[in-house]
């Protein structure tokens, strides 16, 4: 039996989000809310602090146990509760209700260079920062030289940070942060950063954290490196575990999770935040040749792929993109409503309005099997507007595609049918 | 797994649990991180003079010109009795400890709020924050306090064996800096009020201890025994006593001594009470 590294049960925290005028920032708002208060608490026996609808459970009941020398995965969308779940097993905060307990020390890159001083040198920062993530002075002194090796700041280090290249500053504060020792790592998206090169290196070191037989906690929106690196992954969803399952199985989970199967989607004011921007998303839909909205789309025949979206204020040069992705993340294509010139032209500024972008994908392109739409709108180097990766799911079925005489599946994601051409020889 | 058994040493349990009510406080834990306290204070003193034309010098020359200031307006000027000392020496023996106190406190108060980005992102006793603060503010008193020597030596005044006395003494006013600081770092998480308030804290806090004018001039008997109640009052008469002489700290030394202690722990306690929610409110 494998000793247990990190034991939680039942954890859940509430945070206030605070409907504005409940959140006391200033002592004055503190005074006459506690007046307010005070005849809440005559009028009303009892306190209703959990229903209170200005708290929300960012992390609700949530149990599990990590094996020491496992590499567990953590995803889940923005705000399912990742990050308050590392905050708390690295007891940044405290949870509000609930019991956990870890055996050994615990290192949290919760991000890159936290407590760098601009002011200082490479040199100084490395002491503050070791000391700050818990490394002790002569364990830092019997690193340095390592720790500068690999962030490749060599000739620099006596450069105030402030000068840095962000590379550079990004390179030395993991090379500090990858050269502590705790039993247990728990690592947030610290790989979202940093050019291709820096992030292989970075994902090798990590490899070794793992080797070495410490319990790693690696949380991303990276699926290729959460795939890469843990066996397996919890699934996280408005604060509750969905799933604890072999890391591809977890994957998939995730990536199709919470769309619609209705081939269609729309947004809603209170999922846009009610922010005022100049960008709205209203719909997004999958459309066959006949142009019924539907799940399924025939590769054969083709489909088209529709965005609604109104502008409440003109964008001059704004585009609107469409990302093909497998279930597995990988893209297929991207591919932007003023591709075309003449399109471009047209469009270089769009007035207020709604508007409608409708991509026809051609008959014969996509392989079978699932596919996620990512959306974007932009404006090339100067804005984006909106974002969304997995806006919706759809199903690609193959009847009558290419090749499907033989009932066996292809691989890639897709299937487009190529000129052949054979050639026969007479001896 | 083999290699689980690497680490070898026993590995500490650390147990997650809401936390209620009022914590102790933990020594032990304060002490294993006393170098993040030492690379703190040195990063605060580090930072504070870099790109600053000249430097720590700054730290000779605030005290040098506030009491040349000080000297102008009430020694010369107001003609405030200074208990037979020159007025110059009179004055800067008592801004050294004042200035230690006010460097302590203001940068203690803000501390905090200050190092957000630490304290949302990682775990370590958060008493190090407003403790490192403090520290830093010894090394300007430290440097100041060779010129005070200099000074004397110019007016021709020798300290005697009661220098000694000065240890407990400036370990007083620290300590009064760091008991106010806890109060106001941990309630300028929430409060930004705080950082707004401590300025004009300051000033009133100034004029209500005797730098400028001798603690003769306020009546003895209970008016004496009030005014002992601002703990700087006792480390600053005896900071003047012990070495300039004078007179003596009596009895309102005791009740310094007491209101500090009485404010260090509840300061304590507030913080450690207060700090389980830093990372959630800052």
């Amino acid at each position: 039996m494998s000793e247990l590294a990190i034991r939680v049960e039942n954890i859940s925290k509430q945070y206030r989000i605070g409907l504005a005028q409940e959140r006391p920032d200033t002592l004055r708002d503190l005074l006459t809310m506690g007046f307010r208060r005070f005849k809440h608490k005559l009028s009303r026996k009892g306190s209703g602090r959990y229903d209170d609808p200005g708290h929300i459970w960012a992390l609700k009941d949530v149990s599990f146990e990590v094996e020491r020398g496992q590499v567990l995965g953590i995803v889940g969308r923005n705000g399912a509760g990742k990050s308050t779940l590392l905050k708390i097993l690295s007891r940044v905060t405290d949870p509000t209700e609930g019991y956990g307990e870890i055996h050994g020390r615990v290192g949290s890159l919760l991000e890159v260079g936290t407590g760098f001083h601009p002011e200082l040198s490479g040199r100084e920062n490395i002491y503050l920062n070791g000391a700050i993530l818990g490394m002790r002075r002569e364990e830092i002194n019997r690193k340095f030289d390592e720790i500068v090796e690999f962030s490749e700041v060599g000739k620099f280090i006596d450069t105030p940070v402030k000068r840095f290249s962000s590379g550079m500053y990004l390179r030395l504060a993991f090379a500090v942060a990858a050269h502590l020792e705790p039993e247990i790592l728990v690592v947030d998206e610290v790989l979202a950063v940093g050019d291709a090169e820096f992030q292989r290196k970075c994902l090798g070191k990590m490899n070794d954290v793992a080797q070495e037989g410490r319990t790693v906690l690696f949380v991303s929106h990276n699926m290729s490196a959460i795939l890469r690196l843990t066996q397996e992954t919890i699934v996280l969803d408005q604060g509750k575990i969905v799933l604890r399952a072999p890391t591809p199985e977890a994957v998939d989970h995730y990536l199709n999770m919470g769309l619609t199967k209705q081939g269609e989607r729309f947004w809603t004011e209170e999922e846009l935040g009610g922010k005022s921007d100049a960008f709205k998303p209203a719909a997004l839909r999958v459309l066959n040749t006949g142009g019924k909205v539907v799940d399924t789309v025939n590769a054969a025949e083709g489909f088209s792929v529709e965005f609604e979206y109104q502008l409440t204020e003109a964008i001059s040069g704004l585009r609107v993109g469409l990302y093909m992705m497998t279930t597995r993340g990988e893209y297929v294509f991207t591919t932007f409503d003023t591709d075309d010139p003449e399109l471009y032209q047209e469009y270089s500024l769009r007035p207020a309005g709604y508007y409608m972008s409708k991509c026809h994908i051609p008959p014969n392109l996509m392989n079978e099997g699932r596919f996620i739409l990512g959306l974007n709108a932009s404006v090339y180097r100067i804005r984006r507007y909106f974002q969304e990766d997995k806006a919706l799911t759809f199903t690609v079925d193959a009847t009558g595609a290419p090749g499907t005489h033989w009932p066996e599946q292809r691989l890639g994601p897709v299937r487009p049918q190529f000129d052949w051409y054979i050639e026969h020889k007479e001896k | 797994m083999e290699n689980s058994h690497q680490q070898g040493k026993q590995s500490p349990i650390i147990y997650l649990r809401p936390s209620k009510g009022w914590l102790s406080i933990d020594f032990k834990e304060l002490w294993r991180y006393r170098e993040l306290i030492f690379f703190l204070t040195w990063r605060d003193i580090k930072v504070r003079y870099k790109q600053a034309v000249l430097g720590i010098s700054w730290a000779v020359l605030q005290p040098l010109l506030t009491t040349l200031i000080f000297t102008v307006i009430f020694g010369i000027l107001l003609k405030t009795p200074s208990q037979d000392l020159p007025y110059p020496l009179f004055s800067m023996s008592a801004l050294l400890p004042w200035q230690l106190f006010s460097t302590a406190l203001q940068r203690s108060s803000v501390s905090l709020v200050g190092n957000a980005n630490l304290l949302t992102k990682i775990y370590f006793p958060r008493l190090a924050i407003p403790l490192s603060s403090v520290f830093a503010a010894l090394v300007d008193f430290a440097v100041s306090f060779v010129v005070l020597l200099l000074v004397m030596a110019y007016y021709q005044y020798w300290p005697g064996w009661n220098i000694l006395w000065l240890i407990p003494i400036v370990l007083l006013a620290l300590l009064t800096a760091l008991a106010v600081g806890l109060w106001l770092s941990a309630l300028n998480v929430q409060y930004r009020d705080i950082q707004h308030m401590v300025p004009f804290l300051i000033q009133v806090w100034m004029y209500a201890s005797p730098i400028v004018y001798p603690i003769e001039t306020i009546p003895e008997g209970i008016w004496r025994s009030l005014y002992g109640l601002n703990p700087m009052v006792g480390v600053i008469q005896g900071f003047r006593w012990a070495l300039l002489g004078g007179t003596p700290p009596d009895i309102t030394m005791l009740i310094s001594i007491i209101v500090v202690v009485v404010l260090l722990i509840s300061g304590l306690y507030y913080f450690r009470r207060m700090e389980k929610t830093f990372a959630d409110v800052v």
